[in-house]
């Protein structure tokens, strides 16, 4: 479980993020959603501790990174994955080797445990044999996007951050994509927190979602709901997509 | 950020890895262009020294000499780091920096990898390591240029040639420009690695950079020239 108690951000005297608090429970996938330049990423960040906060505390379980020195929080990065918007692969690097590559750093496992280990994720994410060969270039962006998340599952992770896991994919692909992503939070039980503003995404795997507007949580809640909920911002964001709007009418 | 680059590396074995990886694409892959380079800027030198002392109160044996002194002291090691400067050194801004734009740092950062550790000690390392034996090249190379020249085109004879490029040598002056090697092989590796790593933005900025990299090295490779010079031979 990941925990935020009032983090509180600013940049040159701006306030980012205005005292959020939210809860991102384990098996579960946590949805950020907003409108571009609501605060999601700088949340995301400051979760990860890419960004110092002002005031507040981030809970991983029982640990407050907030309050964790510089070498331990490289230890609990290491039971975090992350999968980046553009999949961040290692280009020189090809889709086996970047799986392994966590492996290789922080393990000291022998290279038969790290072929099954690598085997064994890129099994997970239907990324077929032929294709480990391959170069991130060679490969489409789905299949990045599945390799990056093999390689965020390689250390077994205990939380996995997406930022825009399914941006620039067919409906088709970012739907697989969410369910895979899915699956693999229930299936390993790890906390899962996705950032979006792809209302499909929402709908398909939004089991819990915060929704943040000019830097404050301003409603949380899940997938059900959000489609009946009168909060003005809330339905500014999601309506905006005359299909969401259309589907209301339909259920009211 | 040289504090986190010389920090203690999580893994020696993928760090040594990364070294003899670098060694090849950085240094392996130089040695070509600096060969062509130094055999025609002896054989151009050897012309013109034979040029310039054309009168016959200098004896023959000077160009040879001068195409020496002029090779070890100043162009195997100070033209050489300018050219690689170019070369190396942009290849290094554009690989970070390219990496930065594309989330690759903030990757191995959030693995828990010290990305500036990582990406940046092998390159210093690996410079450093091969530009003492791009100047021996260089230099070799340079004289055979000139050997090969002068007598071709006919402003001097094989033996003026060879009896100048052994007369007066002092086998300091290759210490020296061995530690000016080592300086600059520093520098054209460290520079660029510095705006690489801290680029923001998009292809355009990662360009922008690599620009300014090069031009910066080069500004520091003829500061500390001057500074090895004065400190190391005067």
């Amino acid at each position: 479980m990941i925990r935020t108690n009032n983090l509180y951000k600013s940049f040159e005297g701006t306030a980012i993020l205005k005292n959020i608090s939210s809860v991102f429970d384990r098996g579960k996938t946590n949805l950020i959603i907003g409108r571009s330049g609501s605060g999601k990423t700088v949340y995301l960040k400051c979760i990860l501790g890419l960004y110092e906060v002002d005031h507040g505390e981030i809970w991983y379980d029982e640990k407050n990174l907030v309050e964790t020195p510089q070498k331990e929080r490289q230890k609990l990065r290491r039971e975090i994955g992350m999968v980046f918007q553009g999949g961040a692969l290692f280009d020189s690097l090809s889709v086996n080797a970047n799986v392994k590559f966590p492996l290789d750093m922080f393990t000291n496992m022998t290279g038969k445990e790290k072929i099954k280990r690598v085997d064994f994720c890129l099994d997970h994410v239907n990324i077929e044999r032929s294709a480990q060969k391959l170069f991130p270039s060679e490969i489409s962006g789905g299949m990045k996007k599945r390799v990056a998340i093999a390689r965020a599952l390689a250390l077994n992770p205990k939380y996995l951050f997406c930022d825009e896991p399914v941006s620039g994919l067919d409906p088709k692909t970012a739907t697989v994509i969410d369910k895979l992503i899915q699956s693999l939070t229930k299936e390993f039980q790890i906390t899962t927190i996705i950032n979006t503003h792809d209302m499909n995404s929402v709908v398909e795997i939004g089991e819990s979602v915060l929704f943040l507007a000019d830097g404050e949580a301003a409603w949380e809640g899940t997938n059900k709901e959000i489609l009946n909920t009168d909060n003005k911002k809330l339905n500014d964001f999601i309506f905006a997509n005359k299909l969401y709007a259309q589907m209301r009418n339909r259920n009211t | 950020m040289l504090k986190r680059v010389f920090g203690r590396p999580e893994k020696h074995r993928i760090y040594i890895k990364q070294l003899f990886r670098e060694i090849d694409s950085l240094g392996v892959n130089s040695v070509w262009i600096v060969i062509i380079i130094s055999l025609f800027i002896g054989g151009i030198m050897t012309i013109q020294f034979a040029y310039s002392m054309s009168n016959p109160i200098y004896p023959r044996t000077l160009v040879g000499l001068g195409t020496r002194d002029t090779l070890i002291l100043e162009f195997s090691s100070t033209m050489i780091a300018l050219i690689m400067a170019g070369k190396i050194g942009s290849n290094i801004t554009s690989e970070i920096g390219t990496m930065r734009v594309t989330e690759q740092i903030d990757s191995l950062e959030i693995m828990g990898v010290n990305s500036a550790g990582y990406l940046i000690l092998p390159k210093i390392v690996a410079v450093v390591f091969i530009f003492p034996f791009l100047f021996i090249i260089s230099v070799f190379f340079g004289l055979i240029g000139g050997l090969v020249t002068g007598p071709l085109v006919g402003v001097i004879s094989l033996a003026d040639y060879l009896e100048g490029i052994r007369f007066l040598f002092y086998p300091y002056y290759v210490t020296f420009s061995i530690i000016k090697s080592l300086a600059f092989g520093f520098l054209v590796a460290s520079v660029p690695a510095y705006f690489g790593y801290y680029v923001q933005g998009g292809a355009l900025e990662v360009g922008k950079a690599s620009t300014t990299a090069v031009v910066n090295t080069n500004i520091l490779i003829l500061l500390f020239d001057l500074i090895l010079t004065r400190l190391l031979l005067t």
